[in-house]
């Protein structure tokens, strides 16, 4: 027959399990939205290009030219 | 063989190493020191000029206090034979046998580095530097070479508590102002009469573990005049952060009362002998203590409301 009772030693590792599970949820959780936060707060997409890629110029958006005066 | 073999051998208190509770890894981290740790961190990046986003804010704040968190791993891993010998710490997960030392040294190595390279790249890397700096003070500085060897050992070491507002104030600004020094000259200033307090009335156990704390050194009296001359010097400290950018009305009058509550429980400690002290349990000594966390509360939480209530120097 097989043996039922749950010793302490198994509730220990349910516990220790779960709260592995948790850190690695809020660890997901926080590369994530740290993620987004850094993106947004950039002024332009070229800035996020040039930080570990080469900046592609097709890319760029161009200067406003100034308008001459009629 | 399975673990049902094991466990039949072995009672619940008796659970090998390696096999502890989720919370007995918690409490390697010593979330009290942690929730200070925290408290002063927040403190220092509320009073820091200029915006920070918040979540990154909270992180820069959880990456301070899980730094702490592996300070205190690493401190109970070094620490487990004396932790053994006294009374307050023999229940600790390393030296109950919840968890292996090794298995300590793990998380605190691992824990340290996770929260020096978040930080840096959630802040700056200088704030990042300054985290790793109180690791390794707290970690080797105090724990591995004065704690064990020195009286002054909770002097030098206080510096590593005392550095957290300063690590968030530069994760917030970038820049280092004397406003945040202030917040760790209070602490550093403040821990040792803290822990004097504490020891004149623990003092059998460090002397069971050969910790050298002032009271087994130099005995009862010179920790009473060591603690006396902290009081003193705690109370410019206190009002030039009342008078600093970080600080305001509120800190300003949370210094001037905080100041002479810390006198007068420290001359109460002070004027008295250990006789005395034994006579009425040690009342005076646990009273200074009990006033300490509250003096350190009481400032910092009074330049915390400064900054939100408008009433600091700068509006």
């Amino acid at each position: 027959m097989a043996i039922r009772v749950e010793h302490e030693l198994h509730r220990r590792r349910r516990s220790r399990n779960w709260g592995l599970f948790a850190v690695l949820v809020a660890f997901v959780a926080l590369v994530f939205g740290l993620t987004v936060v850094k993106v947004l707060s950039l002024d332009s997409i070229a800035q996020f290009q040039g930080y570990d890629h080469v900046i592609q110029p097709a890319n760029l958006i161009p200067e406003p030219q100034a308008e001459s005066a009629p | 063989m399975s673990d049902a073999s094991l466990t039949t051998r072995l009672g619940p208190a008796a659970a090998p190493a390696g096999e502890g509770s989720f919370g007995d890894y918690f409490a390697l981290l010593k979330p009290r020191v942690m929730s200070l740790v925290i408290f002063t961190a927040l403190a220092g990046m509320i009073a820091a000029p200029g915006a920070m986003h918040p979540f990154v804010g909270f992180v820069a704040l959880l990456c301070i206090a899980v730094g702490a968190g592996a300070s205190g791993a690493l401190n109970m891993w070094w620490d487990a034979d004396i932790d053994r010998l006294m009374r307050r710490t023999r229940g600790r997960p390393v030296p109950s046998g919840r968890i292996g030392a090794g298995e300590a040294l793990g998380l605190g190595v691992a824990l340290s580095l996770f929260s020096v390279m978040m930080l840096g790249l959630a802040a700056n890397w200088f704030a990042a530097g300054l985290l790793a700096f109180t690791i390794f003070f707290y970690a080797v500085v105090y724990t591995m070479w004065l704690k064990r060897r020195t009286p002054q050992n909770i002097v030098i070491g206080g510096l590593a508590g005392a550095l957290p507002p300063l690590v968030a104030w530069v994760a917030a600004t970038g820049s280092v102002a004397w406003a945040p020094l202030l917040m760790v000259a209070l602490i550093f200033l403040w821990t040792p009469p803290h822990f004097w307090a504490l020891a004149l009335f623990v003092r059998g156990d460090y002397g069971r573990a050969n910790v050298p704390m002032l009271t087994e050194t130099h005995g009862d009296r010179a920790t009473r005049n060591q603690i006396a001359l902290y009081a003193v010097l705690l109370a410019p400290a206190s009002l030039a952060l009342a008078l600093s950018a970080a600080g305001g009305w509120l800190t300003f009058g949370a210094s001037i009362l905080l100041t002479v509550l810390f006198g007068q429980a420290g001359w109460a400690v002070w004027r008295r002998d250990a006789a005395q002290a034994e006579g009425d349990g040690w009342a005076a000594e646990k009273r200074l203590f009990r006033l300490s966390l509250f003096y350190m509360a009481g400032h910092f939480a009074a330049v915390i409301l400064d900054s939100l209530l408008g009433t600091g120097w700068g509006g």
